[in-house]
């Protein structure tokens, strides 16, 4: 690891000025994700300013559903009542995550913000397009079982680790923001930024912003939610595939469906057109296959991580089962 | 723009500093009101990379170290502390072997700083008997035979601490899930599995 500075923040506005001043300078919360890439020479900050002092951990009730502070912890955020009822699938995807040891140390902003656990991405004497801008991209032509098979470019074809994001896209979150110019809402749809020519740049986030909440609005749809992961190992592992599936069913038909997807893509990844396909049909078998052949829609793999497509196919028909109380 | 104007700062800061040492002593509290007077007054002083006072609580001990911001909890308790007991595995927290408490909860220490661990109430397996009576949960690692090189054990046994404390269910499959953080590359499993949930209560 480099040697860097340690700064410790008591309040928000000092946080912002000082990481906003130093092109170099990262904040640092729980740090599973930041001093592991610092060990890998990935990460080679100035200097760290330790935020996990500032009053940003609360969960509390939001007028329309509930605001999670950024420096909450996932064990905290899986195990609150409020969150496991009425969004049962930002729960389950907080506990198919990481360790228990983990989820202790990890905050929700972080978890957003952690990067891709690419091997190429991790390995400082690879050339990745994301560490160094015009390196060239290792997984393009080597070992790529992993990787996305949708959302991707010729310079990076990574996927997004977050479980908590693939079910934060699917509900709706909003994530709250500040930045030298105050605090801005920010859709998550509209969060993450896919790589293009740039896969240095993952979000809309300006160097400084500190994630101060995200927001889910409550909802029946929310409330019938689902999180699917699927992967090498029974626990401990990042999702090979996994989908967050939400449905609202009145009178036998589907109002209002929710599918996102995550290990596909570089980002996590809303199915506009398995949501279209459910509108309106009755809730069983038939209509989870047709919606989860529109989710594949555009996939394409790159010979080691064809499988993913078929693999995903399977997986939203199966979340779309569980989801809305259906099973 | 950003950048340029930062360094110009530095630059500032750094011109101004042999000055203003030269006649007031580094460290002083007149340098840190000149130096807060070139730099922004909102930017946080930060401290490092050289060795920094840092005050760590372990098993109930205090103990004031000089470290870099960069040593790790694990690295402290080990190298600094001789708390050998905690046990360095992968070093990027994926085996679970330098487990220890921070305020009653589990947590990896090879990824906390050990300067962000102040003010926390660190417990490692040093802390966990009295004297010669061991805490519940060693004694049934023995009485199970819960590890072969044992290696893995001093993380296994402040998880499974953690996991009695969280009440988890102590059915073999939630067991195995609220342990998955710790690796055993004996493969222990099935008698770590039996020590836990004798631990906890469960009959065999």
């Amino acid at each position: 690891m480099n040697a860097f500075r340690y700064a410790r923040a008591n309040d928000v506005a000092s946080a912002l000025a000082t990481v906003a001043a130093d092109p170099k300078a990262k904040y640092v919360a729980g740090g599973t994700n930041v001093l592991d890439l610092m060990k890998e020479y990935v990460e080679q900050p100035s200097v760290l300013v330790d935020i996990t002092h500032l009053p940003l951990r609360g969960i509390d009730p939001a007028p329309h559903g509930v605001r999670i502070g950024a420096l909450a912890l996932m064990s905290d955020v899986a195990d609150h009542p409020a969150v496991a009822r009425d969004f049962p699938a930002v729960s389950q995807a907080l506990l198919l995550s990481a360790s228990p040891q983990l989820r202790n140390m990890a905050t929700i902003g972080g978890n957003i913000m952690q990067r891709t656990r690419c091997a190429y991405f991790r390995d400082a004497t690879q050339p990745c397009n994301k560490r160094a801008p015009g390196a060239g991209c290792a997984a393009l032509e080597g070992v790529n079982r992993q990787h996305a098979v949708v959302g991707g470019s010729d310079h990076c074809i990574c996927t997004h680790p977050s479980d908590l994001a693939v079910a934060l896209l699917a509900l709706d979150a909003v994530v709250h923001v500040r930045g030298r110019a105050g605090e801005r809402a920010i859709p998550f749809a509209s969060f993450y930024v896919l790589p293009g020519a740039t896969p240095q740049r993952e979000t809309v986030l300006e160097h400084g912003d500190l994630i101060a909440a995200v927001e889910l609005p409550a909802s029946p749809l929310a409330r019938g939610s689902y999180y699917l992961k699927v992967r090498d190992r029974a626990s401990y592992e990042f999702a090979l595939v996994s989908v967050a599936a939400a449905l609202d069913v009145a009178g036998g038909r589907i109002r209002a469906a929710r599918v996102a997807l995550g290990g596909v893509a570089p980002a996590p990844w809303r199915a506009h057109d398995a949501e279209a396909a459910l509108a309106g049909k009755r809730p069983d078998a038939a209509a989870f296959a047709a919606a989860a052949q529109a989710a594949t829609h555009g996939m394409r793999g790159r010979g080691q991580n064809d499988f993913k497509i078929a693999l995903a196919r399977r997986a939203v028909a199966r979340a779309l089962a569980h989801a809305g109380g259906a099973a | 723009m950003e950048f340029s104007k930062v360094t110009r700062r530095r630059f500032l800061l750094r011109a101004a500093l042999p000055t203003i040492a030269a006649g007031v002593g580094v460290g002083s509290p007149r340098l840190s009101a000149a130096v807060a007077a070139v730099a922004s007054v909102s930017v946080l002083p930060a401290q490092g990379p050289e060795p920094i006072p840092v005050s760590l609580n372990v098993n109930g001990r205090s103990y004031d170290l000089r470290i870099e911001p960069r040593v790790t909890l694990l690295d402290a308790l080990r190298e600094r502390l001789a708390l050998t007991g905690t046990k360095k595995g992968c070093d990027q927290g994926t085996c679970g072997a330098c487990t220890v408490l921070a305020d009653g909860r589990r947590v990896n220490s090879c990824l906390t700083l050990a300067v962000m661990a102040q003010g926390k109430a660190i417990t490692t397996i040093e802390g966990l008997a009295k004297g010669d009576e061991l805490h519940p949960v060693q004694a049934a690692f023995l009485a199970h035979d819960g590890f072969q090189c044992g290696y893995c054990t001093p993380g296994q046994i402040m998880s499974a601490v953690a996991l009695i404390a969280e009440k988890r269910p102590a059915d073999e499959a939630s067991v195995r899930e609220w342990m998955s953080g710790n690796i055993c590359r004996c493969g222990a499993y099935p008698n770590i599995v039996a020590a836990v949930r004798a631990a906890a209560g469960q009959p065999a």
